[in-house]
C-alpha cells in the first residue's frame, strides 16, 4: 500500500513538474524548475499632508500582496539600497540590480494627501533596461481612509502581477465569502483576500452555510435553515439585501455557480438528495442525477461550464465524481476513503477536495486537502497533520487555495499556494470559504 | 432527551403559574367588601383565617403540607377534611388539583374564609383509540410511543430495533389520526457538513418511508435534515456519536 502510494506520488510529482513548465506560471502543485522573478518593493516616499499612517499601511499591504502572489522572489527590505525614490527622477536602477538587492524589477513611488484626498503615484521599473526602465506608471486617488489605501495597494499590486505573471490577473482585489459562527447562529461574512475588512453580510439569526458568490460579484447564493428545513437563499451584493429565490420542498443545499450564471445544487424534493440545475432565479429546474443515496456539493468546471464535479454516497462512503452538466458521462474519481467539498480549478484541469483516505470508526485517518488532475486522476496531498481540513476553494488565478481547518469546536480559515506552501491564517472564526471569481 | 424533559417541565410550570394566577383572580373578585356595621362590638371580635400549602404544585402521589392559622374562632372546618383545630398543619395527598377551603366561625356565627389551590400534575394516560380525536395529545405521551431511531455509521438503513420502533410508532399514529409529525435527521460530528445534511435527509426519509409503508399517510409527515448543525451530544466518543446518528420525531404543531 505504502509502496503504491509512493509510486503514485512520484508519478504525480513528475507529471506536475513537467506540466508546470509547459503551463506558463500556473501553479500546479510543484514549483521545481520554475524561476521566480526577483522583485523589490521599495517603501513609498511621503509627499504632502500627514500621510504617515496611510504610508505604513500602503507599504505593508503592497509588500504582502506581492509576496502572496506566489510568482516573486521578494527582496528583503533590509537588503534594499538606502534612500526612498519617490519619482522616476530619484530612481537609480543600477543600485537595485546590484548585489545585495539583485532585483530584476523594482516597484516604488510616493503617497500623500492632496486636497483632502489620498494620492498615490506608483511605478514599476525593469532594472536591466537602463534606457527605458519604466514598465508601469500609475496614479491612484481616493478618499483618505485606511480601507481606501488598502484597495489602492491591492490595485497597484494586481497591475504588477498581471504584467509580470504571464497575463493572469492578480487576486489582491478579490474577496472571500465564508461562514462565521456566533453562538448557535451561523451568518454569511465576507473579507478581503488577505483577511482584512471582515464583516457580516447576513443577519438572519439562523444557520446559514455554503456561501457561493456569482461570477459577476452581484449575488451570493447560500443555504439557510428555516421552518421547512434548509433552503437556497440569495443575497444581492448590489442591493445589499436578500432577494427572492423559490422555496422548494425537501432539503436544499450547496449551491454552485457556473461561469454562465447557472446554479447547480442538491435538492431532496423527490425524497432523495440529487443534483439539480436551474437559472440564477431558480427557474427551469431540472434534475441531473438519479441514484439512491446522498448527492451533494456540486462544482462546475469554470473553464467550460459544461461539466460538474460532485460528491455522491451511492456506493457507501462519499466519493468524488464528475459528469457532463446534463448528467451523462459519469466518472468516479476517488478510489476510496471519505471525499468531500470539491472545487474546480479556473483552468479546468484540476480538482481540489478534502479527503480522508483512512476513514472509519477507530481509523487513524486525518482529513486533508488534495488536488487531482482531472484527465489522469493523479493526485497529490497538500496539507499534512495540520488539523481537520475541509472546503478548499480555488482562487481565480489558480495559484491559491483557501480552506477551513477545524478542531476543538472551532473553525479557522487558512490560505496557501496550490502546492501547499506559504500557508497562513486569514480568519480565527470562519468556515466554508468561497473565493470570488474576480 | 434532556432538552425535551426540560421543555416538558417548562410547559407544566407555565400551566401551573397560569392556574395559580387564575385562582388568585377568582379569589379577588369573590371577596365581598367588609361589612360597615358596628355590630361587631356587641358580638365579639370577628374571626380571621389564613391557609397555606407547601408546595403549591406536586406530582401525582406526592403529599403537600397544609398550614392554617385562625383567631377568635370557635369552630374551624376545611372542606374535605372536616373539623380541625384552630391552628394546625396536616399532610394531604390529593389525587387531582384541589381547592382547599377553610371556614372559621366564631360564637356569634360570623365566619372568615381562606382558600389555597394545590395543583397536581397528572401524567396523561394513553388515550383509547377513538379515531375522531382532534387532539394531538401530550408531548410526553407522544415521545413514550414514538421513539427516536438510531443509525449505523454513515448509513441510513433501518436496522437493529429500528423496524420495531417504527412499527410501534405507526400503531400509535394510526390510533391518533390528528397527529402530524416532523422528523429531524441528524448526524454525528465527523465528516463534512454538506454531506452530513444530505445523509441526515436520507435518514429522516428512511424513517418516513418506514411509517408510510406501515400505513401512515405521507401528508402527516414533514422531514427536516439538521445534519451535524444541531448536535445533541458533543463528546468525541462512539456512544455520543451513536446518539447523534438518529431520526427524531416531534409533534408538528
Amino acid at each position: 500500500m505504502r509502496k503504491r502510494f509512493l509510486t503514485s506520488l512520484a508519478l504525480a510529482i513528475t507529471f506536475f513538474a513537467l506540466h508546470a513548465k509547459a503551463q506558463d506560471q500556473v501553479q500546479t502543485g510543484i514549483r521545481e524548475g520554475v524561476t521566480l522573478i526577483r522583485l523589490a518593493a521599495a517603501n513609498f516616499k511621503p509627499m504632502g499632508g500627514n500621510a504617515a499612517a496611510f504610508k505604513a499601511t500602503f507599504d505593508a499591504v503592497l509588500a504582502n500582496d506581492l509576496q502572496n502572489a506566489g510568482i516573486f522572489d521578494m527582496v528583503s527590505k533590509s537588503l534594499q539600497p538606502s534612500g526612498t525614490p519617490g519619482a522616476p527622477s530619484e530612481m537609480n536602477v543600477s543600485q537595485w540590480s546590484a548585489e545585495p538587492a539583485n532585483a530584476a524589477f523594482v516597484a516604488f513611488g510616493a503617497i500623500g494627501l492632496q486636497g483632502g484626498r489620498v494620492v498615490v503615484n506608483g511605478w514599476l521599473f525593469d532594472t536591466h533596461n537602463i534606457q527605458y526602465p519604466q514598465v508601469i506608471g500609475k496614479q491612484y486617488t481616493d478618499v483618505p481612509n485606511e480601507n481606501a489605501v488598502r484597495q489602492i495597494a491591492h490595485k497597484f499590486a494586481d497591475e504588477i502581477i498581471v504584467r509580470l505573471g504571464g497575463g493572469i490577473a492578480g487576486i489582491a482585489e478579490t474577496k472571500i465569502y465564508y461562514v462565521a459562527k456566533h453562538g448557535a447562529n451561523k451568518e454569511i461574512w465576507v473579507m478581503d483576500y488577505d483577511g482584512a475588512n471582515q464583516h457580516a453580510l447576513t443577519s438572519l439569526g439562523s444557520v446559514s452555510i455554503s456561501p457561493r458568490v456569482s461570477p459577476d460579484n452581484s449575488r451570493v447564493a447560500f443555504s439557510s435553515l428555516g421552518r421547512e428545513g434548509f433552503q437556497i437563499r440569495m443575497f444581492s451584493l448590489l442591493l445589499n439585501r436578500m432577494v427572492a429565490f423559490p422555496t422548494i420542498s425537501g432539503t436544499n443545499l450547496s449551491p454552485a455557480w457556473s461561469s454562465q450564471g447557472q446554479l447547480a445544487f442538491s435538492s431532496s424534493r423527490t425524497g432523495d438528495p440529487e443534483i439539480w440545475v436551474s437559472d440564477m432565479n431558480g427557474a427551469g429546474m431540472r434534475r441531473v442525477t438519479s441514484f439512491r443515496g446522498p448527492d451533494v456539493s456540486p462544482t462546475w468546471n469554470p473553464k467550460t461550464g459544461s461539466q460538474i464535479a460532485w460528491i455522491s454516497g451511492r456506493t457507501g462512503l462519499p466519493q468524488l465524481y464528475i459528469m457532463d452538466a446534463d448528467g451523462a458521462a459519469v466518472q468516479r474519481m476517488t478510489d476510496g476513503g471519505y471525499a468531500t467539498s470539491p472545487s474546480w480549478s479556473p483552468n479546468g484541469q484540476f480538482l481540489t477536495f478534502a479527503w480522508d483516505r483512512k476513514y472509519g470508526p477507530g481509523a487513524p485517518g486525518g482529513q486533508d486537502i488534495y488536488i487531482m488532475e482531472v484527465a489522469s486522476k493523479r493526485w497529490i496531498q497538500l496539507t499534512h497533520d495540520t488539523g481537520r481540513c475541509d472546503f478548499p476553494s480555488w482562487s481565480p488565478d489558480g495559484r491559491h487555495i483557501v480552506y477551513a481547518v477545524q478542531g476543538r469546536g472551532r473553525s479557522e480559515i487558512w490560505t496557501m499556494l496550490a502546492d501547499g506552501t506559504q500557508r497562513h491564517k486569514l480568519a480565527d472564526n470562519g468556515d466554508m470559504p468561497n473565493w470570488s471569481w474576480k | 432527551m434532556m432538552s425535551r424533559k426540560l421543555r416538558h417541565l417548562n410547559l407544566l410550570m407555565c400551566g401551573t403559574i397560569f392556574a395559580i394566577g387564575l385562582s388568585g383572580c377568582h379569589k379577588k373578585t369573590a371577596i365581598a367588601p367588609p361589612p360597615m356595621t358596628d355590630t361587631s362590638a356587641m358580638e365579639g371580635p370577628l374571626p380571621t383565617a389564613t391557609l397555606s400549602a407547601d408546595p403549591l404544585a406536586i406530582d401525582l402521589g406526592q403529599s403537600v403540607v397544609l398550614n392554617w392559622r385562625t383567631t377568635n374562632a370557635t369552630n374551624v372546618t376545611i372542606d374535605g377534611i372536616g373539623p380541625v383545630a384552630a391552628n394546625g398543619t396536616q399532610n394531604v395527598t390529593p389525587s387531582t388539583s384541589t381547592n382547599f377551603h377553610l371556614i372559621a366561625t366564631n360564637a356569634a356565627g360570623k365566619t372568615a374564609e381562606a382558600n389555597v389551590r394545590v395543583t397536581v400534575r397528572v401524567p396523561t394516560a394513553p388515550m383509547a383509540p377513538t379515531g375522531t380525536s382532534a387532539d394531538m395529545g401530550s408531548d410526553a405521551d407522544f415521545h413514550a410511543n414514538v421513539q427516536d431511531v438510531f443509525f449505523d455509521y454513515d448509513s441510513y438503513d433501518l436496522t437493529g430495533n429500528a423496524p420495531t420502533t417504527i412499527a410501534h410508532a405507526a400503531a400509535y399514529l394510526a390510533s391518533h389520526p390528528a397527529i402530524r409529525i416532523v422528523i429531524g435527521g441528524y448526524c454525528d460530528e465527523r465528516g463534512s457538513a454538506e454531506y452530513n445534511l444530505a445523509l441526515g435527509e436520507n435518514r429522516a426519509n428512511a424513517a418516513k418511508n418506514g411509517l408510510v409503508q406501515a400505513g401512515v399517510s405521507p401528508n402527516r409527515i414533514r422531514v427536516i435534515s439538521y445534519g451535524k448543525e444541531k448536535q445533541f451530544c458533543t463528546e468525541q466518543t462512539e456512544a455520543c456519536y451513536q446518539q447523534n446518528r438518529r431520526a427524531q420525531f416531534n409533534l408538528d404543531r
